[in-house]
């Protein structure tokens, strides 16, 4: 035995089991777990209380790393494809460079994300030696892998054309990395909906149909949001865009709140269902009341603009934390998976 | 090689925990804390990292027949371990190919390739391979690969003092199994039964178990799914997405443009 191991009695501890011995002297009953004075019940393992309300799934082992990679990876991906379709419409050339930017630099911090969560992060190619199209996360990793090469080939490019003027090789390598990053764009922008939705969390393969929808909106929306937070604010385009996956999200929210199963319930109570709550206002209602509202207003269009997309990029980040948290409440409902009614 | 499999039958489970000790030993691994559970007698819980054999300590309210009086219940002892599915949710997610199928038909991490992405935990409907935090790999029972490739018994079942653990080809031990309920259906344990989901999309396991009554007092989940069947909708709601996106984006700058080359 290592002797840094060897614990002293802890006083809030001791307290308590003063506090039991107590009781049951004087009640000749205690109600708390595994204590078992005379004439107390014995803690029994059964249909009803499962196997003493052990959890049979394991929480998830990730860390504060990859909600924030879902919302960075959501948002840069819909970047790209933003910044792509907006180049081939010949829209505003800032509003490409920066939809590009955004693209290439959630390209760059999402695997530095990814690879500081994993438990040997010095091995992290070895997710690089198969391809498996039954794991999310191996598609992921190839989708990222082609996603980051095209963003951060584009942006670069881009540099490259300002600094140094037209050349073919610029344009071929601008073309190529824009196409690339609008392929692979779309599927990184929602396939995280997937790599949560296909597990054994109850509460999140129950959603498996709903959750890279709502993903890919959410990200839609944190993208333009990010766009008129740098100050394209005057976008109509950006608006319908924002406004649209506001709607979205409210009628998302409106078709989870509507569910009723007990599968579902940690995304209604507790910390994890405070925060997909708030997220889903921040996403849903509140953008589509202040879009509207700077529609109609003339003098405050561009305030109002802003606020919503605080709103929707605050409630994008929130919606991802809070399905996180989820996850792990859904892991420790120990009545969930082994189907004992609540 | 012969397909292998575990049967683990709680009647004749005492509780002694050699299987647990056995394993430990064998594989090396760490210990798993000397904490008391405040549940029961049971004070490991549950398998995981390091916990690969665990002992179940099913404990009754004094019933006749059950064993137990009125001042001490009857206890049902049951050693969990990886079920080692035929279709493993860890198995189909691991991005690295870590996880493999062995020619015993067991699922194997494979310790210097897994790099702790942690999605096989989250993928497991058993609730069994866990991430080592000190470590940061992945980890769970290997079904004693090193040993069964020299042609020997899984620690855990040679450890055995009840023959509690059995271990050998999977179908003569299904029968064995069988044949073992049934026998103890006609000395009266009418509610012995056999645990082995193969209706459900794990399609049925290398490790069965013989429980009394229902098998979720054991913390077996009745309906373990494999989460690749979750797939189809999600990639499927994903493709929607990405052509919302698309469409939507494409429609969005396409309906802007007349009024900014006006």
């Amino acid at each position: 035995m290592n002797a840094a191991r060897v614990q002293l009695p802890e006083l809030e501890t001791e307290q308590r089991l003063y506090e039991i011995r107590s009781q049951a002297e004087e009640q000749g009953k205690v109600k708390a777990r595994g204590i078992r004075p005379s004439g107390a019940p014995f803690p029994v393992a059964s249909v009803e209380t499962g196997y003493y309300g052990i959890p049979l799934l394991k929480r998830p082992s990730w860390t504060w790393e990859i909600p924030l990679y879902f919302f960075v990876g959501g948002a840069a991906g819909a970047s790209a494809v933003v910044g792509a379709i907006a180049n081939y419409t010949g829209a505003d050339r800032r509003l490409v460079r920066d939809a590009r930017w955004i693209a290439a630099a959630g390209s760059i911090i999402s695997p530095a994300l990814l690879i500081s969560d994993l438990g040997k992060p010095e091995r992290f190619y070895n997710m690089l030696r198969v391809f498996k199209a039954q794991s999310p996360m191996s598609v992921g990793v190839w989708t990222l892998l082609g996603f980051s090469s095209g963003s951060v080939a584009a942006a670069f490019a881009g540099l490259l054309r300002e600094r140094y003027g037209e050349s073919l090789p610029i344009r071929v390598l601008e073309n190529a990395g824009e196409t690339a990053s609008l392929l692979f764009g779309l599927p990184f922008s929602n396939y995280t909906g997937v790599l949560i939705g296909a597990t054994a969390i109850p509460a999140w393969h129950e959603n498996a149909g709903v959750l890279p929808l709502h993903f890919g909106m959410s990200g839609l929306a944190s993208s333009v949001g990010l766009l008129e937070l740098m100050g394209h604010r005057r976008s109509r385009a950006l608006q319908m865009l924002g406004l649209g996956a506001a709607v979205f999200e409210c009628w998302e929210g409106w078709l989870l709140e509507s569910r009723k199963s007990t599968a579902l319930e940690p995304l209604k109570r507790g910390a994890s269902g405070g925060i997909i709550r708030i997220g889903g206002i921040l996403s849903g209602p509140l953008p589509v009341v202040l879009r509207v509202a700077s529609l109609v207003s003339g003098r405050h269009s561009t305030r109002l603009r802003k606020w919503a997309a605080m709103s929707a990029v605050a409630g994008s980040l929130l919606t991802r934390i809070g399905w996180l948290r989820a996850g792990h409440a859904s892991a420790q409902d120990w009545r969930e998976s082994l189907k004992i009614p609540h | 090689m012969p397909v292998t499999a575990f049967l683990t039958d709680s009647t004749l489970c005492i509780g002694c925990k050699a299987c647990e000790v056995a394993c430990k030993e064998w594989n090396q691994i760490g210990d798993d804390g000397l904490d008391w559970s405040g549940h029961s007698y049971d004070n490991t819980g549950a398998v995981g990292h390091s916990t690969w054999r665990h002992v179940k300590f099913v404990e009754n309210a004094p019933e006749p027949g059950f064993g137990g009086n009125s001042e001490l219940n009857s206890w049902t002892f049951s050693s969990d371990v990886c079920k080692h599915c035929e279709n493993a949710g860890c198995l189909e997610a691991c991005p690295t190919g870590a996880i493999v199928r062995t020619e015993f038909g067991g699922v194997f991490v494979q310790p210097d390739v897994c790099n702790g992405c942690g999605y096989c935990v989250v993928s497991c409907p058993f609730g069994v391979v866990e991430k080592n935090p000190d470590d940061g790999r992945a980890f769970k029972c290997t079904f004693c690969y090193d040993r069964q490739k020299a042609n020997l018994v899984p620690a855990c079942a040679k450890a055995c003092p009840t023959e509690s653990i059995k271990f050998g080809e999977i179908e003569t031990l299904r029968a064995e199994a069988e044949a073992r309920v049934e026998g103890l259906h006609r000395r009266g344990m009418e509610d012995a039964n056999l645990y082995d989901p193969t209706e459900t999309s794990v399609g049925g396991t290398h490790a069965f178990f013989i429980v009394r009554g229902d098998a979720r007092a054991y913390n077996l989940p009745p309906k373990p799914e494999v989460p690749t069947i979750y797939l189809k909708k999600a990639w499927i709601s994903s493709a929607v997405g990405a052509a919302l996106l698309l469409g939507g984006t494409l429609a969005a700058f396409l309906a802007d443009r007349p009024r900014r080359q006006r």
